[in-house]
This record gives structure tokens, sequence and C-alpha cells, in this order.
């Protein structure tokens, strides 16, 4: 099995329905041929950096698939160029490392993806980071008013003692004096 | 007379520190070149859409044929122009 990727580009002129009518034919013919799709990727509505018949948009397709060997290309390729709703075609045979990095980008390990989910992965730290600082400031006020509550009573306590004992010392004086 | 100070500006100071180039591929593991990558393939062209030289890019033979064969897919496609003035 070899792997190939095919990329077409649809008239934008169609409706929404049509286009997806047109590009689930291709994939229909691509299935009939043997082919097996390993992914869809669609790429939507996208500015063309010059104009192609006319248009200065397209709806791209970008299909990865696998097929026994390359006879389904020329069958799908005279297709397109049959179909007047195709501006654009290309199929490519993909390598190992087109595979893996296919692969890769699909589960989010390249390029923008990665700098996505990078940044989704700061913001949740920084949220986490956030709640347990709030936390951990929770639990200090919660200790320093533990500990004051814990010292105003050290220092009631103390203070009673001391009151007491005046009082005691005194009353001996008294005691002794008047003995 | 002009002593060894002065002539030291008469001369451009940034000649001789140049860095060295690279091949950016060969350096990050670089092994695949997506077509559909037009950003990144943005970064080999000029102005005028042209492919850079490997002169001014610094890319290994390797690669820059690899790297040409991307942005001439691109082109193909209409995500990169074959001819456009102010590119950047």
């Amino acid at each position: 099995m070899r792997s190939y990727e095919t990329t077409f580009i649809v008239d934008p002129v169609l409706s929404e329905g049509e286009i997806k009518q047109t590009a689930d034919m291709y994939l229909k013919h691509l299935k009939n041929e043997g082919c097996e799709i390993v992914h869809i990727n669609e790429l939507g509505l996208r500015q063309l950096a010059y104009p192609i018949k006319r248009r200065n948009s397209g709806v791209y397709y970008n299909v990865e698939l696998t097929a026994p060997n390359g006879e389904f290309i020329e069958k799908i390729e005279l297709a397109f160029r049959r179909d007047e709703h195709i501006m654009r075609f290309l199929t490519i045979r993909l390598d190992k490392y087109a595979i893996q990095y296919n692969q890769d980008k699909r589960d989010g390990k390249i390029g923008a993806h990665k700098r996505k989910m990078q940044a989704e992965a700061k913001v949740k730290a920084e949220k986490e980071e956030a709640e347990n600082r709030a936390k951990k400031e929770a639990k200090a006020k919660k200790d320093a008013a533990r500990k004051e509550a814990a010292v105003k009573k050290a220092a009631a306590k103390k203070a009673a003692a001391a009151v007491a004992a005046e009082n005691e010392p005194s009353s001996d004086n008294t005691e002794k004096t008047e003995s | 007379m002009a002593s060894r100070d002065d002539i030291k500006f008469l001369s451009n100071p940034s000649i001789g520190n140049n860095k060295k180039k690279y091949c950016r591929f060969k350096k990050f593991g670089i092994k695949y070149i997506d077509y559909k990558d037009t950003d990144f393939l943005l970064q080999f062209i000029n102005d005028q859409g042209k492919i850079l030289p490997r002169r001014l890019s610094g890319n290994s033979l390797k690669y820059q044929r690899k790297m040409a064969v991307a942005i001439k897919r691109a082109r193909h496609l209409g995500m990169l122009p074959y001819v456009t003035d102010l590119l950047k």
C-alpha cells in the first residue's frame, strides 16, 4: 500500500450543499477505485493568490489516502479535468516523513496547533496556579486568624494568671503583715 | 595624520563577524516540507514571490530542492503567487 495525498479546489460559486456533494462524489470515486481514505482535511474557503478561472477564492479539500498502486490517479484526474467545478487539483505520493508529519499534525504536535495547545496549557497552568495561590492565601489567612486567636487566648490566660498571681502575693503579704 | 583608531571607522565594522548561515532543516531535524503551510514557505521567497537562492537562505541542497518543489506545488494550487509585487 502506498500513501497519497490529493488536494482539489472546488468552485466557490456553487451553493454549500453542491460543494459538499461534489467533494463527496470524488471521495466515493476514490473509494470505488480501492483507495482507503485516511483523513479528510477541509481547508474551507480560501483566498487565491492569483485569479483562477476568474475566481478570487476557492474551497479547498485535502484528502490523505492509501492505495494498492497508482492506477487510480489517472482515472480521478481525468474526472477532475472533465469537471468544470474543479478549479485545480494535485495528487502527490507521500514518503514516510510526510506520513509522520501529517500524523503529528493531526495529533496537534506541529506548528499552529502546537502553539495553540501550548497557549491553552499555559492558560490552564496559570489558572491552576492562581487557584492554588488563592487557596494558599485563604489557608494562610485562616492560619493567621487561628494564630491570632491563639495568641489572644494565651495573652488573656497570661493576663488572668498575672492578675491571679498579683492577687495571691498581695493577699500573702497582707496576711504576713497582719501576723 | 589619521591614527590607527580613525582608520577603524572608515571600514564597515560588521564585516568579518558575520554569523555563519546554516540549513534550518538539518539543524532542527525537519524532514518534510508541507506545501500547504504557506506561512512557513513565505520565509523562502522574496517580495516578488521568487524563490530565494541557497546563497541567501543557507539551505543544504537536499532541502533547497524539497523546498522549491513545495513552493511550486503551493503556486499551482493558488496558495502562493507566481509573480507579484510587495508580497510581504
